[in-house]
């Protein structure tokens, strides 16, 4: 492979390699219903990451000695596509999609009311189409919103995003070369009505300070994210309203 | 003691971490809310609706039914058992139909209980039995509609659409019968049973149900419905009589 120099990731104007300020998130999009056979589904893009979840039960879970007497089963699978990367990434599933799998079941587990179907199976399959940094938490609120979409309860809507530091600069949102070349990465996910963290991970280096404001950074971009979030699974109901009454 | 206080208008659209009322309210447990020390926060997709004193969730999206005592059901026979029927209820959970419920007799060893329900059967039955330890226990005795399915179609919708397709006072479901002319038997994990006397009236039955599902939010649907009805009907009524002989 070419190795390629570290580029310069905050340039002279202060502003970041796609041009965003250091605070600024990278446009979110969000569609729900999309498929018809899931009993849930959305698909969620941020900048260029774009990731297609899809929700299937409470159903029976087989083989049956794996059902739980007290709870539903969680099921995650986190795949990434042959072509959502630059270079064709084997299909089969990689250390680091099985260990991600995880990372997001536990985090959506969290917001599921698992224990009001106790001895059945949820499964969520999240995709990634395109990956451009921040895959595990559009992953995750792809899950968490499909999971919505399929009218089972949850505590509250996940909503999630990273922050970490470019060039000794903390920055909201990284995009790939931030991830790549950056010094640290912190992606964070939370349950905002409820101000609960379900996820939090730490790549890199940060001094305590540092990782206090950005703590509050990331905070700030999650309440954002929430409220579009909330917006998408309310306007398929509103338009239709203003029609009836 | 705190003061009661709901956050939200009367048909409002909550979604899941929507604050709908504070303070201290006295209401049955429900699964569509959550009460998180004063506040109570929706835990689904749904619509609110704001009585005196209290509040419910109604939720707007769901497919599957969640299986109660004493509901009636409309069950698929998915497997044929020694001494009952496994069924398919729209639930997490596969209910069971004893043979015995059926036959009114034990059944007798070495018989084909098959003989009298197949798989791909479907049958009007009660749930007699279900908790969370253990899958629901179906019934077809006492009620005169209950039993195997014998004629007219099944129409499966969403489950969470039942109250709003049976309609205030029966008033939706009075509708579609007399606007298509089916007789109609609604179950409450989302399927009926309808009677028709076309093939151009179970068409339009279905087009209704559909309708019903994808607008179930909206106020004065029952007269936007019959009015679709006559429009898709295309002044139909004049022509029954000809489709009734050829069906």
């Amino acid at each position: 492979m070419l190795q390629m120099q570290k580029p310069k990731l905050i340039l002279e104007d202060g502003r970041r390699t796609d041009g965003r300020k250091f605070d600024e998130m990278r446009p979110v999009s969000i569609e729900l219903g999309v498929l018809k056979n899931a009993d849930g589904s959305a698909i969620v893009q941020m900048g260029n990451t774009k990731i297609i979840a899809a929700v299937f039960g409470p159903r029976e879970m087989h083989p049956r000695h794996l059902a739980l007497p007290d709870r539903a089963v969680l099921r995650v699978r986190y795949h990434m596509t042959p072509f959502s990367t630059d270079e064709r990434k084997n299909p089969a599933p990689s250390r680091r999609e099985i260990e991600l799998s995880k990372v997001i079941r536990e985090s959506l587990e969290a917001s599921i009311l698992v224990e009001q179907f106790p001895r059945s199976v949820i499964d969520v399959f999240a995709e990634v189409l395109q990956a451009d940094a921040g895959t595990r938490l559009v992953a995750l609120m792809a899950s968490s919103l499909a999971v919505a979409d399929a009218g089972i309860p949850v505590k509250d809507i996940i909503a999630g995003v990273a922050v970490g530091k470019a060039d000794g600069q903390l920055v909201l949102d990284l995009n790939e070369p931030e991830d790549m070349w950056g010094e640290a990465d912190m992606p964070v996910a939370m349950m905002p009505s409820l101000g609960q963290i379900t996820l939090l991970q730490i790549n890199g280096n940060m001094t305590p300070s540092e990782f206090k404001s950005g703590l509050d950074l990331a905070i700030k971009g999650i309440n954002q994210i929430y409220e579009m979030e909330k917006n998408a699974l309310r306007s398929r109901f509103s338009e239709y309203k203003e029609e009836g009454e | 003691m705190s003061q009661q206080k709901i956050l939200v208008e009367s048909r409002s659209i909550v979604v899941p971490g929507d604050v709908i009322a504070e303070g201290d309210f006295r209401l049955s447990w429900s699964p569509y809310f959550l009460k998180v020390g004063e506040k109570f926060i929706s835990t689904v997709v749904g619509m609110v609706n704001v009585k005196e004193n209290s509040f419910e969730v109604i939720p707007l999206e769901g497919s599957f039914y969640y299986p109660k005592v004493g509901d009636i059901v409309i069950a698929l026979v998915k497997d044929i058992e020694p001494y009952g029927w496994t069924t398919d209820i729209k639930a997490p959970y596969s209910a069971y139909l004893p043979a015995s419920s059926l036959l009114g007799r034990p059944v007798n060893s070495g018989e084909e209980i098959r003989k009298f329900m197949d798989v791909g059967d479907y049958v009007i039955a009660k749930v007699e039995e279900f908790d969370r330890t253990t899958d629901p226990i179906l019934s077809v005795k006492g009620g005169k509609e209950l039993g195997r399915i014998n004629s007219g179609i099944v129409i499966d919708f969403m489950p969470n659409k039942v109250a709003r397709i049976i309609g205030k006072g029966r008033n939706m479901i009075d509708t579609l019968s007399s606007e298509t002319g089916c007789n109609i038997f609604v179950t409450q994990n989302g399927r009926l049973l309808a009677k028709c006397p076309s093939k151009v009236s179970e068409e339009l039955l279905i087009f209704a149900i559909r309708t019903i599902e994808a607008e179930s939010h909206i106020k004065g649907l029952t007269d936007k419905i019959k009015q679709l009805i006559r429009e898709k009907a295309g002044g139909m009524s004049a022509s029954n009589a000809e489709t009734k002989v050829n069906s």
